[in-house]
């Protein structure tokens, strides 16, 4: 290689860029084509998927308006329509399930990240995303058969504590509100764990190397110092559980008790959205009472899609892995 | 030591306590779901089981034969339709992408994440299954594989991703078109990320129920073909856990333990084939 | 390559069994739970005769018969509930055809209920079933119940009640007899497979409501009687119009339907509440819910003999699944009408 001058030759391209044909024939144009008409059924099949909602639910819509969010009454008998006890039983149940997930997930994401051993977290944190991994129904079988027991026989002891609120007075039926946030709670608190230690986990080590200079505990330099730090991703992760929360189905239809009405206490019976679409979308006669728990869809779909939304922002600006945009 | 040191380093020492004991209640979880249902339901799995169909509601000695084949059939076809699409719309964000198109469509992607798995059983009945005036393997397949279409996507992207540039420059230096460097270079690249993606994926919705019940809805019989309704375990779980009879309560343990063991066998599988190869993308 | 040779087997695995499937005729209904048991032995008694025909019964609850029905996903329904006039030509509109009603059996509502330290029947009053599914009777030893049952030992707790969550027939049996006794219920609640219950728990069909009653204590629920035998739940007696405190049973339901108003043509007939010493009060016929026109020939000709079938053989099987068999008059009228199928 002839390396006596001292100047570097220009790096232009040695042949024309390729044309048309020559892309089309090299495969590029196929291969761009066929991924890129894959991305579009993608794009297809959700906006249809948008549009069969909104279709079908044409005459709840006209009948209700926005009357129908508000409305408390479910009379399939009378023709009258409204999501509100839904609406309620699924953000109550979805509250309470984060009031247990949360100290329950960011306490073991503390432990794993900060605290744990290397092998042990990650052993411990491939159990716990196993958890993530079971189906709803098992779950639901779960609550039925083994939780359900268990609650009847530590309600009295929750009913002497917090009995004096209304929010635990009432008989006690096993299945409740209160079941079905203790269920939801199992199965959002993997997501809240796994996510939660990444996070903790990426932030830098200065910043706890200067808490821990300055003479601060274990502790303190963690709840103090890296927790807030990690603030928006732990955010993030909730969310996310919180959207699975939302649209999580079998589970808690077995052990919310089916009651379409509002009330103060967590040991009544409820209803969420997702349970009385499961339970009565095969059986709904009449085409409004169908487009009246299409509706309901559209208004989780509506719920899901904030939410996602709002944990997408928070995760993926704080991680530094994760794709790119 | 004065008493505000002494009060720092309880504190200290009982909430990194706390935090032990969240991880212990965490992880005991799972190891209490597996306990319970290896207990109830392998202790009466038996060659009925897997070999019968079930019997009228009060005879013994049924089983869920038709179920297991049918949950077969359904992901099969779940695959047939959501891996190709999913696949090649990961191919297209990770190596033709940039652009505010792609972004969209990650954005979509996700969006269709977040569906509830009872929406899309709804969008399955109002497309496939009033047209067709009947129930179906069909609906029901389709409306799993809606649901493994963003997973693929998203796992076939960061893999991809995660593929150095330098070895996509290395095969364009060398004069491959970027079609052939995609297929000889990238994909074998990540390839074994994309296939336990993939697996993840078929474990996840294995186990779903809700989009089952209007769709493939269920049958007593066998299932021939894809345009009849057929059985599905998950399916089978629910109607027989909230039924009265001891001998579907047992039958349900014995399905959940089934498919559970399947569900996690393939999960570890997947995970310590990736922990091999690389990081675990999100 | 592996993957082009794993797709092509599964297609070939596809068409193969597609193919094995044409000498099998599947015909799909679905509907009540209410004769889900009898429906289950019938449809499996019927594939031992015949094993090319596969009746796929689900039992998803009348409400979910009527709807499939008049959707056409499955090609029959059942319903303990008649079809109103409304539903009648909903269906009319979206099929262009009518749809007949095919009596098949007889069964009992009963209250079924899961009392601590109450082991013998309790005796309920109309009012006193009423009160309790209003929500105004609150406490097992309200002085209704307490009336009606001298010797038993009713505790101070609440009252639950659990009801059907699903669009159901058994409800509309349930109500229809409420409906009757009550005025206040008729005017506030009124019947329907689906209702506007004002207190209670939902549970997924009768196997749902007696999982339910038997899980949780004190409460009280209703099922068709086969379920309450089957699962050794108590059951009550109900005050008849007559005046006797009668228990769910297959002279009872019989007697109820011998004391009823002529059987009109379409078989649509409330037999609640009868009048009669001996007639149990919530009893009630339950149909098979099939369309005037069926196009599959091959289907027609499998339902039309099945429905001979089941007036005749399968009319001895009933009493050992504790449902009454129809009376002769109601099966020679029907055997006329099986020709209405087209």
């Amino acid at each position: 290689m002839a390396a006596t001058s001292t100047t570097v030759a220009s790096a232009g391209p040695s042949r024309p860029a390729p044309s048309f044909v020559q892309r089309l024939r090299s495969g590029d144009q196929i291969a761009h084509l066929i991924t890129f008409g894959a991305a579009v059924v993608v794009l297809l099949i959700t906006a249809w998927l948008v549009f069969e909602l909104y279709t079908n639910s044409v005459l709840s819509r006209n009948k209700f308006g926005w009357k129908f969010l508000f409305t408390s009454t479910w009379d399939p008998v009378a023709g009258e329509f409204g999501a509100l006890p839904f609406i309620y039983g699924t953000t109550v149940t979805a509250a309470l399930s984060l009031l247990l997930a949360i100290p329950l997930g960011v306490g073991a994401a503390i432990f794993l990240a900060e605290l744990a051993p290397p092998r042990i977290s990650d052993a411990l944190t491939f159990l716990i995303e196993l958890l993530a991994a079971v189906p709803s129904v098992i779950i639901g079988l779960l609550g039925v058969f083994v939780l359900i027991p268990i609650l009847r026989t530590v309600e009295p002891s929750i009913r002497a504590v917090l009995g004096w609120t209304p929010l635990f007075q009432g008989p006690f039926y096993g299945v409740s509100v209160f079941s079905a946030g203790v269920v939801l709670a199992i199965m959002i608190v993997p997501f809240i764990i796994s996510i939660s230690r990444e996070i903790i986990l990426s932030v830098p080590g200065d910043q706890r190397e200067a808490a821990l200079a300055l003479g601060a505990t274990r502790w303190e330099t963690t709840w103090d110092v890296v927790v807030p730090y990690a603030r928006k991703g732990i955010m993030g992760s909730i969310f996310l559980a919180l959207a699975r929360a939302l649209g999580e189905t079998m589970a808690v239809t077995m052990v919310i008790g089916n009651d379409p009405k509002i009330k103060a206490s967590l040991f009544a019976p409820g209803y969420s959205i997702a349970a009385v679409i499961a339970n009565e979308f095969t059986e709904a006669t009449g085409d409004l009472y169908t487009g009246a728990l299409i509706e309901l869809g559209l208004v989780l779909f509506g719920l899901t899609i904030l939410i996602n939304a709002v944990a997408r922002l928070l995760v993926v600006s704080t991680t530094s892995q994760g794709s790119a945009r | 030591m004065t008493l505000h040191l002494i009060r720092r380093k309880t504190v200290n020492w009982v909430m990194l306590s706390l935090t032990g004991l969240c991880t212990l209640i965490a992880s005991g979880i799972l190891f209490f779901i597996l306990g319970y249902l290896a207990i109830h339901g392998a202790a009466s799995l038996n060659w009925n089981f897997f070999t019968k169909l079930p019997t009228p509601v009060g005879e013994t000695g049924g089983g869920m034969a038709n179920a297991i084949v049918g949950s077969a059939k359904l992901l099969l076809l779940a695959s047939l339709f959501g891996v190709p699409i999913g696949f090649l719309g990961g191919v297209y964000l990770a190596e033709f992408g940039g652009s505010a198109f792609s972004f969209f469509v990650r954005y979509t992607t996700d969006l269709l994440n977040g569906v509830p798995s009872i929406v899309i059983g709804i969008f399955a009945y109002t497309v496939i299954v009033l047209p067709q005036k009947h129930f179906s393997t069909l609906a029901g397949g389709l409306a799993l594989g809606v649901m493994m279409i963003p997973i693929a996507v998203r796992s076939t992207e960061e893999f991809l991703r995660a593929v150095p540039t330098s070895l996509r420059e290395g095969a364009m230096a060398l004069g491959a078109s970027k079609a052939k460097t995609i297929l000889t270079v990238v994909i074998p690249a990540a390839k074994h990320g994309i296939l336990t993606g993939i697996m993840l994926d078929l474990a996840r919705v294995a186990g779903e129920t809700a989009p089952l019940l209007f769709t493939s809805f269920s049958n007593r019989f066998w299932s021939p073909g894809w345009e009849q309704p057929t059985a599905a375990l998950p399916v089978m779980i629910f109607t027989y856990a909230i039924a009265p009879y001891e001998d579907w309560h047992q039958q349900a343990w014995s399905a959940g333990f089934v498919l559970l063991a399947l569900v996690l066998t393939v999960n570890i599988i997947a995970r310590i084939i990736l922990s091999k190869k690389g990081p675990v993308p999100r | 390559m592996t993957k082009r040779i794993v797709i092509q087997a599964a297609l070939f695995a596809a068409l193969a069994t597609g193919v094995a499937s044409a000498q099998k005729i599947l015909i799909n209904a679905a509907g009540a739970t209410f004769p889900y048991p009898m429906y289950s032995k019938w449809f499996d008694e019927y594939h031992k005769k015949f094993p090319n025909l596969q009746f796929n019964y689900q039992s998803i609850g009348s409400g979910g018969g009527i709807n499939q029905a008049t959707q056409g996903t499955v090609d029959f329904g059942a319903s303990d509930g008649p079809m109103n006039d409304k539903q009648l030509q909903e269906f009319r509109n979206k099929r262009g055809f009518g749809i007949l009603h095919f009596p098949t059996v007889m069964g009992a509502d009963v209250p079924v209920y899961n009392v601590a330290g109450v082991n013998t029947d309790l005796n309920f009053t109309p009012e006193a079933l009423a009160g309790i599914f209003l929500g105004k009777i609150t406490k097992w030893n309200d002085p209704e119940l307490m009336k009606a049952n001298p010797g038993a030992k009713l505790p101070a707790t609440d009252i639950i009640v659990v009801h059907r969550s699903d669009g159901s027939g058994t409800t509309y049996i349930w109500t229809d007899y409420l409906s009757k006794v009550s005025k206040e219920w008729e005017t506030k609640v009124g019947r329907g497979t689906s209702v506007n219950w004002p207190v209670g728990l939902g549970g997924k069909g009768n196997e749902g409501v007696s999982g339910q009653v038997q899980q949780t204590p004190n409460s009280i629920g209703y099922v068709e009687l086969i379920y309450a035998v089957q699962n050794k739940m108590k059951t009550g007696k109900v005050k008849n119009l007559g005046g006797n405190f009668v228990q769910a049973s297959l002279a009872g339901v019989t007697a109820a339907a011998a004391s009823s108003k002529e059987m009109p043509d379409d078989f649509r007939v409330s037999i609640t509440n009868a009048p009669g010493k001996d007639a149990y009060p919530i009893s009630s016929f339950t149909w098979l819910l099939i369309p005037e026109k069926i196009a599959d020939a091959n289907k027609k000709k499998a339902i039309k003999d099945f429905l001979v079938w089941m007036l005749s053989d399968g009319q001895k099987m009933t009493e050992a699944l504790a449902y009454a068999p129809l009376p002769k008059t109601v099966i020679a009228k029907e055997q006329k009408a099986i020709a209405k199928i087209q």
